[in-house]
């Protein structure tokens, strides 16, 4: 399939997708104007705080956006996951292109124009509306623009706290090895920052004194200006309305959260459904990135998400590595339980554990079954670890003490999904991946027995926040349901079918859930 | 009447004492930094004193409303200070659109004082001000000033930019026009042959100080060595100056 087919058959989740990211835009753009013009405005009139105030929103921009959403996650009031911490961030860094503009063009007003209107009698309020604003209107515009450019852009990331938008397709695409996902993503996203930059563009020139053709009648021109202003106001306000109204929506009964990769969204939409069975509202914030979900957890962002017991034995609960899979889940049940007031459901019946793979025909020509038969082989090899693998406690560090292993090269760290593709185009020889993974049938990629033991058990389990477990009894009832329901090879298959035959999610556990007659 | 910014050491204007007779056309002349332009600016309200008090039409500036003041003084200054996104129209009928004027009254009133300052109505009222040149643009200026009536006009080196012959021309005009408007006008320049040419009194300024006050064929006969420096600057020769002088007295210039 190639692009064009993918993009006729996907038209209409693209334009929802593209509807979502403009209106993330838009709204942004709304707070950041209503913010930015008046803070501008009110600089040109206190001039000791120009400085300060331009140099903290030239700070704030500075802020790496991953980083800005993970701050915004734990903030209840303005944060949290979803539109509203993207807007936030959104916001932030379209503060100051906005602001700078505000006050270099009212500052670049010609000083003998501001003067006759002040000595004409005219009052502040006049001299800003008719005089400094009107002129300035070209300048403030430019920044209105820039920061609508960089807008698109920021909001692709704003995916990755379940804020939607054309981000979701160049997250799944890179997650599931999908050019033409990465692509319905990018170019919208590309075709939207170009016509905002041509529209307010065209824009901008009309509205600047200067540029106006020679021999233009100023009442039509004054005419432009007025819908000009009357145009943002509206937008503004219209933005402004749609955001309050929107903060003030109907929640669901239960919101339920994953990871952001294609096994954790699986198992989400896995408990989603079950939940819907059984009469409950649902809201879905899949695709969370780093440790969005379990702050969102438990900041009360999201009701519940899948998680290993390793995962949150070790990064978590910050204890040592454990062998024993029983032990490690009565432990972490226990912990989360007194620490988050978070249940631990039963054990879903696999386990997700690091795979260590390989090529499948580097591993027939040099025979390689465990990581150990690796080893003398490991120093002409070039290695590329996600993140997860290079940060956790029961990561790179101890697997390499454990194994003793010399790479060529220092492991080069990268995105997970992406260290599938580097080992399938041969940039590395060695990857950290998910036992589950049904990418590694796709890629035709082998995995080494951890002979040493050196990974502790991920058994997957849903974490339930007990307090809305206490609300809705059958929300317990689905919990107990899915006790045991998913077998390794079953949820093998399950990401097979996603990641490989690029199917949706909600069709294939749809149609695994009636085989299963859950 | 003074006036200081705190931190500077010395006054911009200091023990400034100035009788300004209603109909008069009073030029202040000086270099640059004199004050001239400080004095003005006390008048409207632009600035206030520091010490002393300025009586407009018998009242302390501090006791108008700096709005209303300021909307009964015309203003003009140098480049004129147009609002380059309004026509000539309505950078004319500005005054007369903050006080609220009726659209018939306020357009009339636009044409009469373009007609007044030698512009057409119907070529440039529809013009932008960078359609114009550094004259007409002027022109426009005091159009605006005179629109609303103002009882008093105040005007900063208001020809200062503007080339030797268009300044001229634009000196007689305006010459001719106070003499019909009889308004109360104060003048600021550096040029003393526009001064001797539009004034029924020179003020001399000089640090912040008045130091010469009288009509021009005064000012043409004073000792006062600040006088004789511009009188140097026209190069005239002493019985030349002394005959203008008389050609003035002769006209009736003087008050």
């Amino acid at each position: 399939m190639n692009f064009f087919q993918f993009a006729a058959r996907n038209w209409r989740e693209i334009l929802a997708l593209a509807g979502e990211h403009l209106a993330l835009v838009v709204k942004a753009m709304a707070i950041a104007v209503a913010v930015g013009l008046p803070t501008g405005i009110w600089l040109t009139r206190r001039t000791a705080l120009k400085r300060p105030v331009l140099a903290l929103a030239g700070v704030l921009q500075t802020v790496p956006s991953l980083a800005l959403f993970g701050f915004l996650i734990p903030l209840s009031f303005i944060g949290g996951i979803g539109t509203r911490s993207a807007i936030v961030a959104l916001v932030i860094y379209s503060l100051l292109p906005i602001i700078r503009n505000t006050v270099t063009g009212i500052e670049g007003v010609d000083r003998s124009v501001r003067e006759a209107a002040v000595a004409m009698g005219m009052t502040d309020w006049q001299v800003l509306w008719q005089v400094e604003l009107p002129l300035a209107s070209p300048v403030i515009l430019a920044g209105v623009r820039v920061a609508t450019v960089i807008s698109v852009g920021v909001a692709t990331i704003a995916a990755a706290i379940g804020a939607g938008g054309l981000g979701t397709y160049i997250f799944r695409g890179l997650r599931q090895y999908d050019n033409n996902l990465i692509l319905a993503g990018a170019i919208p996203a590309a075709l939207l920052a170009l016509a905002a930059d041509a529209g307010l563009g065209l824009l901008e020139s009309r509205l600047d004194v200067n540029k106006r053709r020679a021999g233009a009648r100023g009442r039509g021109d004054a005419r432009v200006r007025r819908a000009f202003w009357a145009t943002l106001a509206l937008v503004v306000a219209l933005g402004l309305a749609f955001a309050v109204w929107r903060g003030g929506a109907r929640r669901a009964d239960v919101v339920v959260g994953s990871k952001d990769f294609t096994e954790s969204v699986i198992l989400g939409e896995v408990l989603a459904q079950t939940l819907e069975a059984r009469g409950l509202r649902v809201e879905r914030q899949f695709e969370l990135g780093g440790n969005l979900p379990q702050d969102s957890l438990v900041a009360g962002k999201i009701d519940a998400y899948p998680e290993y017991t390793g995962t949150s034995l070790m990064a978590i609960l910050k204890h040592p590595p454990s062998t024993d899979a029983h032990a490690v889940y009565e432990q972490v049940k226990r912990e989360y339980a007194e620490r988050f007031d978070v249940e631990v459901g039963p054990p879903l019946g696999f386990e997700d554990t690091f795979a260590i793979l390989v090529r499948g025909d580097d591993a027939r020509r040099l025979n390689l079954h465990t990581v150990s038969d690796a080893i003398p082989h490991a120093r002409e090899w070039r290695a590329g670890f996600g993140q997860d693998f290079m940060s956790r406690a029961d990561g790179y560090e101890g697997f390499a003490h454990a194994y003793d292993l010399r790479f060529a090269a220092r492991p080069r760290e990268m995105d997970l999904s992406l260290s599938y593709r580097a080992l399938a185009g041969k940039e590395v020889d060695i990857i950290a991946g998910n036992s589950t993974d049904g990418m590694i049938a796709t890629l035709n990629l082998v995995q080494l027995a951890d002979d040493r033991h050196y990974f502790p058990p991920y058994e997957a389990v849903m974490l339930f926040r007990r307090q809305t477990l206490a609300r809705l009894p059958v929300a317990r009832e689905a919990l107990q349901r899915l006790a045991g329901a998913i077998t390794t090879e079953e949820m093998r298959e399950l990401n097979y079918e996603v990641d490989g035959k690029k199917r949706a999610v909600a069709d294939v556990v749809r149609e695994w859930r009636e085989r299963k007659g859950l | 009447m003074t006036y200081a910014v705190p931190g500077v050491a010395a006054p911009i204007i200091s023990n400034l004492e100035l009788e300004i007779h209603r109909g008069e056309t009073l030029v202040l002349l000086g270099e640059s930094g004199c004050g001239k332009t400080t004095t003005l600016k006390l008048i409207n309200r632009l600035l206030l004193p520091t010490a002393g008090a300025v009586l407009v039409e018998g009242r302390d500036t501090r006791e108008w409303n700096a709005i209303e003041l300021r909307r009964r003084t015309g203003y003009v200054i140098q480049e004129a200070g147009l609002f380059p996104h309004f026509t000539v129209e309505r950078n004319v009928a500005l005054v007369p659109a903050l006080e609220g004027w009726g659209a018939a009254r306020t357009s009339e009133r636009v044409a009469e004082m373009l007609k007044l300052v030698g512009l057409r109505p119907e070529k440039f009222a529809g013009r932008l001000p960078r359609e114009l040149s550094g004259g007409q643009r002027q022109r426009v200026g005091v159009a605006r000033a005179l629109a609303a009536d103002p009882p008093l006009l105040v005007l900063d080196e208001p020809f200062g930019a503007l080339d030797p012959l268009t300044r001229a021309a634009l000196q007689q005009e305006f010459s001719a026009l106070q003499k019909r408007l009889g308004k109360t006008v104060v003048f600021v320049t550096h040029d003393v042959r526009e001064a001797l040419l539009v004034a029924t009194r020179i003020g001399l300024m000089h640090a912040g100080r008045l130091v010469l006050l009288d009509t021009p064929q005064n000012f043409l006969r004073s000792d006062e060595p600040r006088a004789l420096a511009y009188r140097e600057t026209l190069r005239l020769p002493e019985e030349t100056a002394a005959a203008l002088a008389q050609t003035l007295d002769a006209r009736g210039d003087g008050v």
